[in-house]
Formats: structure tokens, sequence, C-alpha cells
């Protein structure tokens, strides 16, 4: 065989804090040939970016590596030189960042960060450089590169920069590519566009490629071999169709068991999240660290401190004392959601309208120009008591807009939002009686800030229930906090802690404690689980469906996550640049008729189940600005089913059958003809 | 860019016409005061009312203000009550000197501080920090009247290599000027100093600076094209900052060392209750201030080019 591009043996990492040395990384095992993608998953603190900066050899002042050997094409990579070590960044190995925005020098223009690559590798001139780089721009299909050399990081897009960062790792042609989360803070649409550039360029450039991410979908489009790893070790690795269709490790499986499909809501397959949480690095368990954790685990076999990778099928390997055992053995089934019943109608949406006026003034004399940015465009929707409403689009579609405009923190610019009979779109959230403001609560997507640093966990909820008269006695007003900690199934001593205290997820249960300890009718969750990792959001998502059945609580629950969406809502309204694109129940939303746009959102849903075939749409370009906001469909500058010049011209009429409504000049019977974008694989005879 | 200029320099006239109205309400809203400043304690008030005729202080407020604001336009600053001379040939020649002084101090402390603050933040808590971050912590803490008196007694006192006073008797002499800007530069470069390593050490950290490290480029072209541009916008606001500081902070030192610039004038005028130069000391003060901030706020734009395209 060959020699591997990269040879990564035993390795282990470990920081210097404080608290002595903590290993992030323990005896890693890891090889990829000239060409092949592997992918590296695993929940966050699970050490897979450690990986990565130690293959560059960027491991900051705190870390080392403490064993084993890393070889790049037969050199060993630890033993290099700075002066080596220095040709090989940026030439045979490049990196991908997780954040492009932050990659990107702020004050340097685009072509001049490109430009580098050449000149220092290859000793281009100033201006071959430049061009080099020009047409690496094109081949990473950047629209209009004359005009990107030119412009600086923020003047770009998030998809935009990442293709920069992309291009710049490209430039010198490296054998390796490092790939960290290269598409997390990205759309959905705009993520299908990076992930299907990465595959173009293996097979164009023959470059071999570590895929890190914890989208197990991604790496299912992605890669050819997958390790995941958990606690600072390699549990499982295996090709990727062996790993998705017969994961031995039971961390492998409960993450699949944690993650939404397109193709399967809560009735079908309910989340089973993990229970307990990642151990700290100092507190890792003697043995298998995911034994604690893991329904399997038994005294004696898993807490052997010589647990090995054991091969577990061909090119398959695992690292579990019990991978035999455990084989079919399915986890006791979980309690399959109810169907939802509805009650009578809480919110009505009429024709709401959010308009932000910017005034450009220079030199502070009137008359400057008026422009406006149509935030909100004519909303028209209905909630029903216990029913979950999912608004889902890309970012800048105007669903947090909407958000604000419904709790109050802003109002609307025309038409009525009806809240259990009362007009409350004009009515400042500070001016609305305190009845309203416990009725319709909010979950927030960032748990990190949205509670109280100086404040008790317990002071925090029980504020809320004394200030909505919920209870007025102290000691009825503690009862009811404990139970709301019960209800959020955190222990009743997380009272007394300070929310730095608390992991993401602990700190989401208590925002969703304090939303819910008025007993409100409506909460409106916006993203509640996106800024958490897979075991910790099913978890969640599975916490925030249980009250909300329990307490027949309307949740209108915004997330550009189609999984989830199609997961726990009940209706689905799509929206794009402020409007209303379609709308209706999960069943009529995911499946034929689609609107155009619908159909290229769930395209772009990555999918971690191998016997799901997805029919491709790749967008165009990005959202045009609010700011001016095309006189026809919205989405007619990216529409792949395009008509003619109406599409650009008139607003598309509303089509509705059975409450389920689409705008678009293609009628009904035209959009049904659409495939279906998910279908299961015909189980070919083999 | 040009619509960003012209806007922060309509925004320094309105402060300086408010400061002005400010200043005016303040001090010569009651005329009888004024008088008595001007004619001493001792006048009586007959002397007082002829004087007040005389100069108008009878006619309606908005009159005298406008009055007063044009004569400062024209540089028609008034009498100076101790000197017996105008005020503008008295102020020209201080703020001049005073000038000199900051423009030689600065020209120390920027490149000094500058350098300093960048080794010392390019590698952050190495031994050159350390050194770097003790020392200007010193420096800054040792107040400037302390340092005058440290710096007379070795230079002039005990080595006797320089002069102990400043006052230029027999003319410019350059020599004069070296202790007076040592004590300054003494105190301020540690302040810029440490601002500047604080800004580079946190631009050392940032993700950007992992890219131009990653991409394989040498460590002299990361800090000095991708780190030194970033870094140097806070210490920027920082110096600018110090100008104004100057102008008033070269009080202690001027009086110190007998140098007739405009802090000593200010000393003098507070003490003699000298009102017409109070006043254009103070819009002078002003004028710097809000020139300075002006300055750093269009030099902010061109460092940072989010501000420049918006």
């Amino acid at each position: 065989m060959a020699e591997p591009l990269l040879d990564i043996k035993n390795l282990c990492i470990a920081y210097d804090t404080r608290a002595g040395d903590v290993p992030a990384v323990i005896d890693f095992n890891l090889t990829l040939a000239a060409g092949e993608t592997v992918g590296l998953v695993g929940e966050s603190g699970c050490g897979k970016t450690t990986v990565a900066m130690a293959v560059m050899r960027y491991l900051g002042r705190n870390g080392r590596v403490t064993a084993g050997s890393i070889r790049f094409q037969g050199r060993d990579l630890l033993a290099a030189s700075e002066a080596d070590l220095r040709r090989l960044r940026g030439s045979a190995i490049s990196m991908v960042y997780q954040e492009p925005m932050a990659a990107l020098n702020p004050s340097m223009r685009i072509g001049e960060q490109l430009a580098e690559v050449p000149m220092f590798h290859e000793g281009a001139t100033h201006s071959e450089a430049l061009d080099r780089a020009r047409s690496m721009l094109a081949d990473v299909h950047l629209p209009d590169p004359g005009r990107v050399i030119q412009a600086y990081p923020h003047q770009l897009s998030g998809g935009q920069q990442q293709r920069i960062v992309i291009a710049m790792a490209l430039l010198s042609n490296p054998q390796l590519l490092l790939l960290d989360e290269p598409t997390t803070a990205l759309d959905v649409t705009v993520e299908a566009g990076i992930v299907d550039l990465i595959g173009e360029i293996g097979r164009k450039y023959g470059t071999g490629m570590l895929y890190i991410s914890h989208n197990l979908g991604l790496i299912r489009e992605t890669c050819e071999r997958v390790c995941v790893m958990y606690s600072g070790r390699a549990v499982e690795v295996a090709p990727i169709h062996e790993l998705f269709d017969a994961p031995r490790h039971p961390y492998t499986r409960g993450l699949f068991d944690c993650i939404p499909l397109p193709t399967t809501d809560r009735f079908s397959r309910p989340l089973r999240p993990i229970e307990g949480q990642l151990p700290l690095p100092q507190e890792r368990p003697e043995g298998c660290a995911f034994a604690p954790r893991c329904s399997h685990a038994q005294a004696g076999q898993c807490d052997r401190p010589d647990l090995a990778m054991e091969p577990a099928g061909h090119d398959h390997t695992v690292r579990c004392a019990r991978w035999r055992e455990v084989g079919e053995a399915l986890q006791e089934d979980i309690a399959v959601a109810d169907a939802t019943v509805t009650g009578p109608s809480v919110l009505k949406v009429e024709n709401l309208r959010k308009h932000y006026v910017i005034t450009e003034t220079p030199l502070m004399v009137r008359g400057g120009e008026v422009r406006t940015v149509k935030a909100n465009e004519g909303l028209n929707f209905e909630a029903f008591e216990g029913e979950t409403v999912a608004i889902v689009g890309e970012s800048g579609c105007g669903k947090s807009t909407f958000a604000r405009v419904l709790t109050g923190l802003e109002q609307a610019t025309e038409g009525t939002i009806e809240f259990h009979g009362d007009e409350i779109g004009d009515t400042p959230v500070h001016e609305r009686p305190p009845e309203q403001v416990r009725d319709l609560q909010m979950v927030f997507q960032n748990p990190f800030d949205t509670l109280n640093p100086s404040q008790s966990v317990g002071s925090q909820i029980s504020r809320v229930i004394r200030k909505f008269g919920k209870e007025k006695d102290r000691g009825r007003v503690r009862e009811r906090m404990l139970e709301m900690l019960d209800l959020v199934q955190l222990p009743r001593a997380f009272a007394s802690r300070l929310p730095r205290q608390l992991s993401g997820g602990q700190k989401q249960r208590v925002a969703i404690a304090r939303a819910f300890a008025g007993d409100p009718s409506t909460v409106v969750a916006d993203e509640p689980v996106s800024a958490l990792d897979v075991s910790v959001a099913a978890a969640i998502t599975r916490l925030l469906l249980d009250i909300q059945k329990r307490n027949r609580t309307t949740l209108l629950f915004i997330s550009h996550d189609l999984s989830l969406v199609r997961y726990l809502a009940d209706r689905v309204i799509v929206m794009y640049l402020g409007q209303i694109m379609e709308q209706g129940t999960v069943e009529q939303v995911f499946n034929p008729p689609y609107h155009p746009y619908t159909e290229a959102l769930l395209s772009a849903v990555p999918v971690a189940d191998t016997k799901i075939h997805k029919r491709r749409i790749l967008l165009d370009g990005a959202p045009p600005s609010p700011l001016d906001a095309p006189t026809g469909c919205p989405f007619a500058s990216r529409c792949p089913h395009k008509v003619g010049l109406v599409c650009e011209t008139t607003q598309p009429p509303r089509r509705d059958v059975g409450g389920h409504s689409i705008a678009c000049h293609i009628s009904l019977d035209d959009l049904r003809d659409a495939e279906p974008v998910f279908s299961e694989l015909a189980v070919a005879a083999e | 860019m040009l619509i960003l200029i012209l806007r922060r320099i309509g925004n320094m006239l309105l402060i300086m016409l408010a400061v002005s109205l400010v200043l005016f309400l303040l001090l010569e809203i009651n005329g009888d005061a004024v008088a008595a400043k001007v004619l001493g304690a001792f006048s009586t008030d007959e002397q007082r009312r002829l004087w007040l005729a005389a100069n108008g202080y009878d006619d309606p407020l908005y009159t005298r203000y406008f009055r007063w604001l044009s004569g400062f336009l024209t540089g028609n600053l008034g009498e100076s009550i101790t000197f017996q001379a105008p005020v503008a040939e008295v102020l020209w020649p201080r703020l001049q000197n005073t000038i000199v002084l900051g423009a030689l101090t600065m020209a120390v402390v920027i490149p000094l501080s500058l350098t300093l603050g960048v080794i010392a933040g390019m590698r952050e808590s190495s031994v050159t920090d350390r050194v770097i971050s003790i020392g200007s912590v010193l420096t800054t803490s040792v107040p400037e009247f302390a340092t005058a008196v440290f710096l007379s007694a070795i230079f002039v006192f005990l080595l006797g290599w320089l002069p102990g006073t400043s006052a230029m008797i027999n003319g410019f002499d350059p020599v004069q000027l070296i202790l007076p800007v040592a004590v300054l530069v003494i105190y301020d470069f540690g302040y810029v100093t440490r601002m500047t390593r604080a800004s580079m050490a946190e631009v050392m950290t940032t993700n950007y600076i992992r890219t131009a490290i990653l991409k394989g480029l040498p460590f002299r072209r990361v800090i000095t094209r991708h780190a030194l541009r970033n870094a140097l916008i806070a210490p920027f606001t920082v110096i600018m900052l110090q100008i104004n500081w100057l102008l008033s902070g070269v009080i202690v030192v001027e009086f110190f060392f007998g140098y007739k610039g405009f802090g000593s004038l200010l000393l003098e005028a507070s003490l003699n209750q000298d009102i017409f130069v109070i006043e254009a000391c103070t819009m002078i003060a002003v004028f710097v201030a809000v020139t300075t901030q002006t300055l750093a706020d269009i030099g902010y734009g061109f460092l940072n080019p989010r501000i420049r395209f918006q």
C-alpha cells in the first residue's frame, strides 16, 4: 500500500492549565490517503479542532503534543523546524476556518490577502499573484472577481467570505486541506453551495481533506470515511456507509438518534436524547469515557483502562468493550408523542407590515433620500391553542423582526395582530397589561446572553412568578420556582447557582423555565436549540414539546432548521425577504406541490441517512437586499422555475387549497408535478 | 468619506459655538463682577458704573454676546489686566512656546511608545513584554513634579550638565528644553505604551492573525502587514487625547522650569483673575480639544475600512 498522505499515530495532546495538564486528545490514530476525504465528527469539546491544529502545529502557547507522531507524506511534522513549517503551512497543507469573517483581516483588501500565498510560497510577483487570485476566485464560483479583489471583507456576505477563505487555501494547490466546521455559521442554501464546492475541489484537484463537523448530514454528503470522537478519543472509525448503516459504538448510535431527519416526524421517529453530559477533561472516568451515559455500560468491562480500538468489520474499528453484545439490541422505546388537538384561535395576524425607514441626510440637512427596509410585508396567518407553528427562512427573511413586533419590542407599521381578541400590534411591551405580557413569553436563541450573570437561577425564575402575580406569598413563590426546575428536569439545588456555573443546555432549560413560569398561553421560541450540541438540542427539543403538550401552549417556533421543523411543527410558514411564500401543515409543505423556494430549501438540508435520496437544487446568488426589494415575486431573482417577466413585475397570486397556500405565478397543478425532494432509495438487489 | 469629514467639521463648529455661549453666560452675564475684576477691588461703584457704560455692558444680552463673539473671531480678545497689553499680544508668543514644547514631546512619545507597545504586545507575557509593561507602569505612576525634582537633582545640581530653568532669557536655547521635554515624555510614554501593548496583544489573538500564520507567512510579515494596522487604531485615539492633555498638563512643568508657555500663562491669569486672558485661554483649550477629536475621528476612518465604506 502506498504511503498515506497523513498518518497520525497514538497522538496525545495536553493543555497546560492552572489545574495542571489537561489531556485534550488521547491516543488518537488516523490515516488519510491522497485524495481521500475523511470526516471528524463529535460534539463540542471532543478534541476535533485540536487534532486539526496539531496537524498545523499550531496549538497555542499552552497546548503541546505529549506523545505520538504526525506524519505528512512520510515526514515527521512534530520534528519540523519553524522554517519547514512555514513552507508547509498554506502551501502543502492549508486550512479553512469556521468563521470566515473573523478569519479574514478586516483592514486589508481581499486581493492582497490572497496574493500573499503565491508571493511567499512561489515567489510570484505582485501582479502575477493577483492574476492567480483572480482566476482562483472564478474557480470557487465568485461572481465578478475583479470587484471582489478590491473589496474589504466586511463588504461581502458570509458565503462569499467563506469562498474566499477556500480560494486562499487552494491557491497553493495543497495536498491536504483541513476544513474546520466550514459551514456552521452559514444559511442552508449557502451551505449547500459551499458543500458542493468542496466536493468539486476533491474531484478536480485530488486534494486530501479532513472535514471537521458536528453535523452528520454534512459528513455524509462530503466524506468517504468517518472518525467519531468522544471526549478526546476516537470511538469509531468506518467507511461512510458502514457507519451510517451499521453504527457499532453506542455513542455513534446515540448521535443518530438525536438528530431529526427532514423525512420523519415526532410520531414516526421520536428523538432519543443521550442521558447526562460530556465529562470535563479532568473528570474523565477510567476506561470508556462514554460509560456513565451509556445504557449498556457494565462495571468490570467498560471501566477497563486499556480499552483499545477493535476491528468490527472491513476497515471498521470501534472502541467499545461490548460492541458485540450491544449488537442489535435497541434502547427501550420512548413514548411516542400524541397527535396535536388544537383549540380555539389564539393569535391572528392580518396584513402585518413592518418597515424601517432609513433617512440618509448628508451634512444634517433635510431632504435626504428616504429608503425603506421592508422587513415584514403583508403577513397573514393564524395560530391555535396547543399548536406548534414553525416560521422558517434564511437569515434576513424577517422572522426575528416578526417576533419582535409580536412581543411588543417594536411596533407594526401596518396591519393587526389579534391576541386573544385584543389588538397588540401597536402596543409596546411596557404599555401592555401584565396579563398580556405574561401570556406571551419568549425563549431566545443564545442561552449564554439571556440570563442575568449576577443573579441566581432561583431568583430569576421567582422574579417572573412574583412579577406576573402568579403567587405572592414568599413560600409559595419558592415552591413554584422549584416546581419549574422539576419541570425542566434540573436538580432543585440549581436554584442557588449562578448562570456561569451552568452548561449551555442547562442555561437553556432555565430560560425555558423562566418563560413558562408565568403560565403563558403562547411562547415564541427564536432558534432555541441552534446554539447547542446535537445531543443537548435533542433533549431541549423534547422538553419544550413535553411542556407545551402539558400546558396546551401555543408555540411559535422560529427556525432555519427544516429537519427540526418537520419534527416538531404542526404547521409551517416559509418566509423569504419579509413575505410568506408558503404556508400549510407540515405534510403539505414538505410534499409537492412545493413553492420553488421551499423546494430549494428542502434540497439544501443535509440528510444523515444513506437510505434517503435527495434531489439537488442549487440556488445562485444571494437574496436581494430588503432595501431595494423587487416589485414582483421576491424570489424571482434566484428562482430556478422562473416563468418570465411576470415574476419580476407582478406580485404572485396566493393559491389556496385546503389551508395550504403558495404564493407563485406557476399554477398549483404544475407545481404538483414536481418530484418529491426526498425519496427512499429502492433497496437494490445486491 | 468627504461627507464624513464635512459632517465632523460641522459638528466641531457647533460644539465650539455652544461652549462659547456657556462661557459667555458664566463669566460675562454679571457685568458688575467683570467691572470689579477689571478695575480692582478698591474701585468705587461710580467708577464701575462708568466703566460698564463705556464698554457697552448696558446693551441687551444678545447684542453683548454677538459683539463678544465677533471680537473673538477677529482676534480682538480684550485687554489683559496684569500685562497691561492686548490679550492677543500676550497669548500668541506663549502659545507658540507651548506648541514647540508639546511637538517635541510628541515627537519622542509617539515613536517610542508605539515601538515599545508593539514589541511588548507581539509576544504576550514574554520577558520583553514583562520588562516593558512594568517599566511603563512605573514611569507613569510617578507624577511630573516628582520627576522634575528628581531629574533636576541629577542633571542640574549633581552633574551640572543642564540648566535648571528654561526661561529663555537670552533668546531661544534648545538645551533649556531638554529637561521639560524629558519630564513630559517620562510621564506620558508609559500610558500610550500600555494602550498600544493591549491593542497589539488583542490583535495577536484574533483569528485573522492565525490565518496569516497558517498561510505560511514569515512572522515579520504577519506583524507588519496584518497586525500593525489593526493594532494602531486604538492608540491613535489615545495619542489624539494626549495632545489635548499636553495643553493644560504642561502647567506643572512650565511653572517648575519657569518656561514662558501657555500653561504658566493660564496659571498667572487664574491667580490674578485676569478675566479676558482666562476667556481666551479657555476658548483655545476647547478649540484644541475639539480639533484633536475631529482629527481622531477622521483618522480613524482612514485606518478602519469598516468605517470608510459603510
